[in-house]
């Protein structure tokens, strides 16, 4: 209970401080830039003559492969850079609230990027009869995506206190992430390098690609949910770890 | 309320704290000194459980800092070393994230920061952005926030750090008024304010402990403490040297000033003396004519200087 309520206190500091700043406002206005440009130009929305949303999900991994760690790589590092980290540390909480409580907050914000693309799903069912179920989980996929990424970042942002090494850090960590699923790299990996199907399975059931796929098609399977959990957990797991770290010297 | 005991902590090679005991109770103000580097900041951070020992306990109130860190932070309020503050917030906002942050809501945080404002004298920049405060705010403004749940416990690292006069003389008597009813510790390099602060002072050189007393105290283990100075006119500086050398409980004079005017010399006691040179010095000056005579009381930055300054400066100056 009053854990909760700590973690609400940190999150919500974050998150004004996030909107008192026009970042918030140029990021928001970017992202919705940017997925209309993939969705319309790249995707080819109306060449497909297909009621769903396919040409606007399939780019967000690569979309976010920038957004989410521009977005997250000042959490930690701004904090340590500023000396704020002393202040947050010495506060009577423990170190999983402030670090939950920070993803929190950036996820949140995610999260307000992502549904304000909601015109999009209004010009699908004018123009169609799309299946909006599979719309919603892709919606729940895109959001557990944007987490996964946050959660690296936020692991990034506290290995530095420079943001760009942090951005940096966390964008190849991600595009790691994005490959080991990414058709032409499997192919790559059964054919070119000779790996037997177990292994690039293997490898590829790592990549969110694999994961995020499914759930674009409306499928959610505790599998999905599961990796994405367990790369968030893992991520701030090793957040803490990390700050404990630096801490102790 | 604060009990440090044998606290060390180590940085690689180096014994950053070394062995460091100390307590202090409600109602005191200790003032913690030392030249840069000697481990003010990182013995601090240790107390307000930022950092963990590498030896040794701290305990807040009864809680050990590691073993139970919430209830120990809980009582103390820290100013960290540079005031860091959210500048991405207004006054008002970073002083209410304290707040909540403290476990005060509704009424009570509202009157919490209306007290710390009023006490920092922060009105006139409450909606203003930390990001663009003068130095001097932006330190109130950190302070504030480690008042703002009117805390058993302070610790204070380096409060007057970059402050203009008449703003060190308001953090001055704030500690000073605030050290009667709670455990102050604070960090200065500035001998003047323990004088005006702290009813004990701790001086520390790499790592330990050298000095421990209050400020009358330490004044009176440094070297001038207790020596007479003389001014007198109708002898030389010669004769008056030869004389003074002859008076009991002299251990040696020197003669700071020569003029026309007279003489300026300085006596140095013998330990046990117990200011009866005065009297001594003074029965033996009898037939000059007496311009001055006055016993000093020690300087706090002279014992400073002659514990804290590495060896081998000692040798140079010798």
């Amino acid at each position: 209970m009053n854990a909760w309520a700590n973690i609400r206190t940190i999150a919500k500091r974050e998150l004004m401080g996030y909107f008192a700043s026009p970042v918030a406002y140029v990021f928001i206005v970017i992202f919705l830039l940017l997925t209309g440009f993939f969705t319309f130009m790249l995707g080819g929305f109306f060449e497909r003559n297909d009621a769903s949303l396919t040409a606007f999900f399939v780019y967000h991994p690569w979309l976010y492969l920038f957004l989410v760690p521009a977005v997250g790589m000042r959490l930690w590092s701004e904090e340590r850079r500023s000396g704020t980290m002393e202040l947050l540390l010495t506060m009577p909480i423990t170190t999983w609230q402030a670090i939950v409580g920070k993803f929190l907050a950036s996820w949140l914000f995610l999260g307000i990027a992502l549904l304000l693309t909601f015109p999009i799903v209004f010009t699908v069912n004018y123009l169609g009869s799309p299946d909006n179920g599979v719309i919603v989980a892709s919606y729940f996929g895109s959001f557990l995506l944007a987490g996964a990424y946050l959660a690296v970042t936020c692991m990034t942002s506290a290995m530095t206190r420079n943001q760009v090494i942090s951005f940096i850090v966390s964008v190849v960590i991600c595009f790691v992430l994005i490959l080991a699923g990414y058709p032409p790299v499997t192919e790559f990996l059964s054919n070119v390098v000779g790996l037997n199907q177990h292994w690039v399975e293997g490898i590829a059931s790592f990549s969110v690609m694999t994961h995020f796929d499914w759930m674009q098609r409306g499928v959610i399977d505790s599998r999905d949910l599961i990796f994405f959990a367990s790369l968030i957990v893992f991520s701030l797991f090793t957040t803490g770890v990390i700050i404990r770290g630096h801490r102790a010297g | 309320m604060i009990k440090v005991q044998n606290l060390s902590k180590v940085f690689g090679a180096k014994r950053a704290v070394d062995d460091i005991s100390f307590s202090v109770e409600r109602g005191e103000v200790l003032g913690f000194l030392g030249p840069n580097g000697a481990g003010k900041s990182t013995t601090m951070r240790m107390i307000t459980g930022f950092i963990p020992p590498s030896g040794g306990s701290v305990s807040v109130g009864g809680f050990d800092i590691v073993d139970h860190p919430i209830p120990a932070k809980r009582l103390i309020g820290y100013l960290p070393e540079n005031a860091p503050a959210y500048t991405d917030m207004t006054v008002h906002g970073f002083l209410s994230f304290a707040a909540e942050i403290r476990g005060l809501r509704g009424d009570a945080k509202k009157t919490a920061v209306g007290r710390a404002v009023e006490m920092c004298f922060l009105e006139g920049v409450l909606h203003q952005s930390v990001d663009t405060l003068s130095k001097g705010y932006r330190h109130r403004t950190c302070f504030a926030q480690s008042v703002i749940h009117d805390p058993d416990v302070l610790i204070l690292d380096e409060p007057t750090d970059g402050l203009d006069p008449n703003q060190k003389h308001e953090v001055r008597t704030l500690i000073r008024k605030m050290g009667e009813k709670k455990a102050i510790v604070f960090s200065t390099h500035i001998l003047e304010e323990v004088d005006a602060v702290c009813s004990r002072a701790i001086i520390i050189d790499r790592g330990k402990i050298v000095a421990n007393g209050t400020p009358q105290q330490l004044r009176e283990k440094s070297d001038a403490a207790g020596a007479v100075s003389l001014r007198v006119s109708g002898a030389n500086g010669s004769a008056v040297s030869q004389r003074l050398a002859q008076v009991p409980n002299v251990r040696k004079t020197v003669i700071i000033k020569e003029e026309a005017a007279g003489v300026l010399v300085k006596v140095f006691p013998k330990p046990g003396a117990n200011g009866a040179l005065a009297q001594n010095v003074a029965d033996a000056a009898r037939d000059w004519r007496v311009l001055e005579l006055h016993t000093e009381e020690g300087r706090l930055d002279d014992f400073f200087r002659s514990i804290t300054m590495p060896d081998t400066a000692k040798e140079e100056t010798k």
